[in-house]
Parts: C-alpha cells; structure tokens; sequence
C-alpha cells in the first residue's frame, strides 16, 4: 500500500452463477483526487465497486481501502467511508429528519444533522416523508447519509443518475467541495463529459476488464484524432473513419499529417481544424470493440 | 446497543404509522383473550390459555411477520444501504426484528394481565422461567424468520413460504392436537419441533404441568445453534444475487 493510495485493487475477480462479472481488474485510487468508473451497462462498474465498498467479497484478488480489508475489516473501513448505491434503501415512510437522525445514530463520529441539511439544501424538506420527496432531492438524501459520518473515501454509484441539469450541478458543487476538503471520491457515472471535466483519473471498463485507465486528457489521446473540414465535393480516398453531417466531414486517423496532406494536394487552400477525440468518443469506440 | 436501538426507534416509528399492524398486535390478545376465556374451556388451567396466546404470538408475530418485513427491506434495498454503514450485521436484524419482537412480547403481557383478571392466576406460576421460555422462544423464531428470508424472493411469496414454518410447529405442538392423539411417530419427533419446547416450558411455568426443564431448553439451544448457522449460511442481504 502506498502512501498516497485511498483505495489499491489488484487482479480483482468477481463471479456469479458462472459468470465472470468481474476479470482481474488492477486500479488504484489517489488520496485527495476523484477517480471515475466508466463502462456500459454490464461493463462491471457497480459489481467491481460493490467488492471495492465491502458489500461483497471477491472472487479473486484484492482490495484495499484506506489500507484495510473492507470486508475483513468492515468496521474499521467502515467508519471512514461513505457509500452511494446506484438505487433505493431509504425507508420511505421516515421523514428526511428521522432518516438522518437513524443513520447518525449508528456512526461513530456523525456531522450535526443540521449541518448536514444545510450542506444538502434538504432543510426545508426535513420534515417531509422520504416518499414524498422528488427524485432529485431523494439523491441529495443519499448524498446526506454518505457525508454524515464524516467519510475520508467517498463510494458514489451514479450519483446523478436520473437527476435533472440543476441537481446535477448541485450534486458536483457539493462533491467539488468535499474534494477540496481533502476527501477522496470513487464513482461511476454515464455522464462521460462530467467525468472529462471533473475526474483526475478514471478507468474504463468493458466486459469486466480495465481497458483504458489514466488522466481523461490521456485517455482521449491514445485514440485516433479528428480532422474537420467543410465541402460538398466528392471526398478523395482518406486514411481513416469518415462521418458526414451535412457539409462538415470528420475524419478521425492517427495518421493527422498524412490526411492532411492528403487534404491539401486534393483542394489547396481548404480550412482544416485538429483535435483530439473527446472522452466520450473514446468511450463509444470502445463500447463498440473498436479499440477493445 | 445505542446503534441497534436507533435502527429500532426508527423501526418503532415505521410501526406506529401502520395502524393496521397495532391493532392487530394489540387486538388479539384484547379480543381472543375474552372470547376464550367467555367459553369456559380454560376455567380449569388459566395458564394454558395464556400459554396457546404466546404460542401463536411467536408464530405470527416473530415467524410470520419478521419474514414479511426483512423481505420487504431486502426488496427495497433497505438491508444493503444499511450494511454501507457501521451496524454489524447482526445489528441491523436485531434492529429490524426489534419491533417485532416488542410486540410479542407486549402481547404476551397484555394477554397475561387480561388472563388473570378474568380467569384468575393460576397457583404456583414459575414467571423467570416463562420468561427464560420466551425469550428462547423467541430468538429461535428470529432466526427462523431470517432463514425463511433465503427462500422466500417477494413479500407476495411469504404468505407460501412461511406456511410450513407456521403449521408444522403448531401442529406438532400440542396447542391445537393433543400430542397424545397423534401416531407414534408424530410423539417421538414433537418435542424436537421449535415451538414445542416453548409450550413445554411455559407449560411447566404456568399450567402447573409436570417435566423437567433442561430437556426443552437444550432442545432450543439447538435450534439456536442450527439457526445461526444456516442464517449465516443462508441469508441473502440483496435481491439481486
């Protein structure tokens, strides 16, 4: 275990009925920073993480949180870490007050619950039954119990799944800050722009493998670049993929020069524009086994 | 305890915003008390009345009502957003089924109260040891329920699946057959049933009736052994797997 490490995985496993949800994945997770989980649906991000937050015990391999076992250990790992599940969990019947109140009660070292209603922006529903509240404020909630014992690691399952652009922003606001306090986030997240802009490092999974890992920058870099241009010509015998959406045509190439080149001998004098590709085509071009 | 007895508080709300649930709790022992004892048949043994009420108290409000209401945590993804915390696991079934049992218990004194001013104490109660009685009793019926949960995927499936758990005890009890009446066989397995060693003892305890008592007690320190292991074999936290 390194120093900096708030979370080590090696060669993590995990099978059910047969079937191997998750295949010798190794990530580690920086103190301090916000590591993203991406993938498709099946891809094994909520089964690598249940393993990861101790809810379940691995196949093979193992897991390290804050230096502990976390299904060994579960206490000790417990009392420093705070959990999102993808869904559900609450008692629907509770008020938001008396579900805060329950859950502080179990914890060893719980925030005032006022703080933490006003940390949430849930004060003004902290006396209205959980079922009552919309889903937005029902993930503020889950995001309440998380950061009530004062977590050091932050487990986050979709934390904005199904929450409309405000929430949402609300939601990375409030994880921004717990990041600036020095607490550490693991998340998974279909929000591929979000995690761009907002994720030290992440890791995308496919089929239960670690296929890409590194910063997002690093991430988008190690697929083919864009080449952009406008015409309604006839296009010339390109090195690449080419799309067409009206008159603009990319061509995305690891080969950025020669297309080019190629470009100019054909029309000298056309406007070209380079990038590289985003996270998110990236991420399509794994999810559909271009670069898997 | 300060950690379970917050999961129980917030379980005792949830309880008190139910009527239906409290009126069937408390509504038992008020009305099958009276109607019983208005029948004559238990003017003689006013303990075995208050024994058959604890009988079927541990059958449907420990048994029955306990797999209804992990099912229907489980179903909700309560149990598992309550393991992301710091309760044990132990605490949170002890937490959840803390309700439950307090109604039982609660029924039991209810009905032992109501018992006694309309029938009469029975001479010679032994009340540590029908209390030792219920409190096994009861420990085993938890863990009965956290077994039955393995094999029971919906709070709809209950009503099937607690059946057996339900009837076999009560019919190889005595409460509702006189063992003496069944075959052989049925005689020489009774009193290894989980309920029967209760009614046994409580017997023993309030209606006077004769026996030694460790054989009833070892019996259910069995089935509380058997119980915590299959309940750690057995029981599932999420619905998934």
């Amino acid at each position: 275990m390194t120093q900096t490490a708030a979370v080590e995985v090696e060669d993590l496993w995990r099978s059910y009925q047969g079937f191997d949800a998750v295949r010798g994945v190794s990530l580690t997770v920086r103190r301090g920073e916000l590591f993203a989980l991406l993938g498709t649906n099946g891809a094994g991000k909520t089964s690598a993480l249940e393993v990861i937050e101790g809810l379940a015990p691995p196949t093979g391999g193992t897991v390290r949180v804050l230096g502990h076992d976390p299904v060994r250990e579960r206490r000790t790992v417990r009392a420093r870490t705070g959990v999102v599940l993808q869904e559900g969990g609450l008692q629907t019947g509770l008020t938001v007050t008396e579900t805060l109140r329950m859950w502080a009660g179990t914890l060893s070292r719980p925030r005032p619950i006022d703080e933490v209603l006003d940390l949430l922006d849930l004060r003004h529903r902290a006396r209205v039954r959980v079922r009552q509240l919309s889903g937005g404020e029902r993930r503020r909630l889950d995001l309440a119990l998380a950061v009530l014992g004062r977590p050091d690691v932050l487990f986050l399952d979709e934390p904005t799944a199904g929450l409309d652009p405000e929430s949402r922003a609300r939601t990375w606001r409030l994880v921004r800050e717990l990041l600036g306090t020095g607490v550490t986030v693991l998340m998974t997240t279909h929000h591929l722009q979000e995690a761009e802009r907002l994720a030290d490092r992440l890791a995308i999974l496919h089929r239960g493998v670690v296929v890409r890992d590194g910063t997002p920058a690093a991430v988008a870099a190690a697929h083919a670049q864009r080449v952009t241009f406008r015409t309604v010509l006839p296009l010339p015998p390109l090195d690449g993929t080419v799309e067409v959406v009206g008159d603009t045509v990319t061509v995305s190439t690891d080969d950025v020069a020669g297309t080019i080149a190629a470009l100019d001998a054909w029309a000298p004098g056309l406007a070209v524009s380079t990038r590289p590709a985003t996270l998110e085509e990236a991420f399509l071009e794994i999810a559909a086994g271009v670069a898997a | 305890m300060t950690r379970v007895g917050s999961l129980a508080r917030a379980e005792g709300t949830l309880l008190r915003r139910d009527p239906l649930a409290l009126v069937v709790a408390v509504g038992i022992p008020v009305l099958a008390v009276p109607m019983v004892a208005s029948s004559g048949l238990y003017e003689n043994g006013t303990g075995a009345l208050l024994v058959l009420l604890i009988g079927f108290s541990m059958l449907s409000g420990v048994y029955f009502n306990l797999v209804t209401a992990i099912v229907a945590r489980r179903e909700a993804r309560v149990l598992e957003r309550l393991r992301t915390g710091e309760l044990r696991d132990a605490e949170i079934l002890l937490g959840t089924a803390a309700p439950a049992i307090a109604l039982t218990w609660a029924q039991a004194v209810v009905g032992g109260v109501l018992v006694v001013v309309l029938v009469g104490a029975s001479e010679g109660s032994n009340v540590p040891l029908a209390a030792l009685a219920v409190v096994l009793g009861t420990a085993v019926f938890v863990l009965l329920a956290v077994v039955s949960t393995a094999f029971t995927r919906t709070v709809e499936l209950a009503q099937v699946t607690t059946l057996p758990g339900t009837l076999i005890p009560l019919f190889l009890s005595g409460l509702v057959f006189p063992l003496d009446a069944l075959p052989d066989w049925v005689q020489a397995v009774a009193p290894y049933s989980p309920l029967t060693p209760t009614v046994d003892l409580l017997n023993i305890a309030l209606a006077g009736s004769g026996g030694a008592i460790l054989a009833p007690i070892a019996i259910l320190v069995g089935w509380l052994v058997v119980g915590t292991w299959a309940a750690r074999r057995w029981f599932r936290w999420d619905v998934r797997r």
